[in-house]
């Protein structure tokens, strides 16, 4: 397949790509090598390092955690869904007094960082300990702002024809809204509402800062008694991978399922497939 | 109101040390991910693998358990460069990975039929590069690029809890000192991340108005 930076190989070419293959594999071997040796010569492999996470009291230290960051996740995406509609429709209102206000909440929540906004609630709320509401509450901000912009941003790609049809049928402005311009628009939007939630979900580590229950702060009891920072903070990681990687297959099979032909980012954004074969790397994703 | 002013010496003091994570962290991101974005665009399939490997690993993990390994962990390994260096390592790598995937989409948006044009001229690979691929990859990867470096500016705002006094931190400290100016404090210093991020949101703007072709 020709690709857009390199053509398809000639027996030279590949040649070449065979050796750097090969280099690159036994580059990849050595540094695996590299970090197995220091972790062995610095004694973090030995067992008493990785103990917590073979005793059944600490996995269910480490569960609770984790259940505590998925309500917080789930508690917080959703309730930010509604708060992103009401506001993503409102900054498409015709009158400016919902329009403006609207704008403005977005932009702000959308510019301030998330950590700052939640340490304020917590600060408001007079620095209540293992609460989750503070966390909850800023990702609600944050995220809803967030998903309002997508949503405006999916309800104007939707073709004009569309609602231009709908009014001309005689549609009130709220059935053009709800029965054509949303249902369209969801379709485009999937992929952002996704990656979003991914998003959401790796910040609610923030209420490690409040000390607020999660995956996060659960990790802290363990590394506090064992002082293996290294060992509890490579395990928290690939919870996390784990985790993200779960809700992008749910997104992609929720993509395959309902969704057009735009394929899921997890950068974010929309990725419009490429008619006429634009190029796309073949990756793992 | 008061607080800001009586206080603007430290909040000056506390930006600093926010714009410095950013540059360092930022720096680090763009040198990394752009090594990682070309072998993810390689043509040799391990290094395209090696690439998506590192991207869905650091993309993946939250930042602030990025940070707890490079402050805490690697030392335990006897590798450390200091708590400020090891913070924006973990910010550099993690945004390396966001920096990877906008170099990515912005290459693969360029038109197939450009490269096919400029290769059945007789063009060769370096000035097919040079002429025609990399002046349109750089005007497509302008814009996400600029969202990465703002989504990296809130993020410097982790640090607080790791012993750098940046901003948030401030923001941390006054809170607790005045109760009763909370809402100016934290109005003040949202404004003064907004100003760094216009800024960057303002160059991206002028650079993609400076590369601007009419297609």
């Amino acid at each position: 397949m020709s690709q857009v930076l390199f053509d398809i190989p000639g027996p030279k070419a590949a040649r070449r790509h065979r050796i750097l293959a090969v280099v690159t594999a036994a580059a990849l071997v050595g540094i695996v090598g590299v970090v197995i040796w220091k972790l062995q010569s610095e004694g973090e492999l030995a067992y008493a390092e990785w103990e917590p996470f073979f005793t059944p009291a600490y996995l269910e230290l480490l569960l609770e955690g984790l259940l505590m960051t998925l309500l917080a996740g789930l508690l917080a995406i959703s309730a930010a869904m509604v708060v992103g509609s009401l506001f993503g429709v409102a900054k498409l209102s015709s009158h400016w007094f919902i329009r403006w206000p609207a704008w403005l909440f977005v932009e702000f929540f959308r510019a301030v960082p998330l950590l700052m906004l939640i340490i304020f609630i917590w600060a408001l709320q007079g620095y209540p300990l293992e609460s989750l509401t503070p966390l909850v509450l800023g990702l609600v901000l944050y995220n809803g702002s967030v998903l309002a912009e997508i949503l405006r941003a999916g309800i104007n790609a939707v073709p004009a024809g569309q609602s231009e049809a709908a009014y001309a049928l005689g549609m009130r402005k709220s059935q053009v809204m709800r029965i054509v311009l949303l249902p369209q628009a969801i379709k485009i939007m999937l992929p952002s509402i996704i990656s979003q939630c991914i998003v959401a979900l790796k910040d609610t580590s923030l209420g490690f800062y409040i000390l607020a229950p999660g995956l996060t702060f659960a990790g802290r009891g363990i590394w506090r008694e064992f002082k293996n920072y290294l060992q509890t903070g490579i395990v928290l990681a690939v919870i996390y991978i784990v985790l993200n990687l779960l809700l992008y297959l749910l997104g992609v099979w929720l993509q395959r399922r309902f969704g057009g032909e735009s394929k899921v980012d997890l950068v974010g954004g929309i990725v419009q497939s490429q008619p006429g074969g634009g190029a796309a790397v073949p990756g793992p994703y | 109101m008061d607080t800001l002013i009586d206080n603007y010496d430290l909040l000056l003091k506390g930006f600093r040390e926010t714009l410095k994570l950013l540059l360092a962290s930022g720096a680090l991101a763009m040198v990394v991910g752009t090594l990682v974005a070309v072998a993810r665009l390689s043509p040799v399939p391990i290094l395209r693998a090696a690439g998506a490997t590192y991207v869905t690993l650091f993309r993946n993990t939250p930042l602030v358990v990025l940070i707890i390994l490079a402050y805490y962990g690697l030392p335990q390994l006897g590798i450390d460069f200091g708590f400020f260096w090891n913070i924006s390592m973990a910010m550099g790598i993690y945004t390396a990975s966001f920096v990877t995937e906008a170099i990515r989409s912005g290459v693969n948006g360029i038109p197939l039929g450009q490269a096919e044009a400029a290769r059945s001229l007789g063009m060769p690979f370096g000035m097919t590069m040079t002429q025609v691929l990399l002046p349109q990859a750089f005007r497509l990867v302008v814009p996400p690029l600029a969202s990465v470096l703002i989504a990296l500016t809130k993020n410097t705002s982790l640090a607080a809890g790791f012993g750098i006094a940046e901003a948030t931190f401030r923001l941390k400290g006054l809170l607790n000192d005045n109760a009763t100016d909370r809402v100016a404090i934290f109005v003040g210093i949202a404004a003064g991340y907004v100003i760094i991020v216009e800024v960057i949101s303002l160059g991206a703007h002028l650079f993609e108005r400076k590369w601007a072709v009419s297609r």
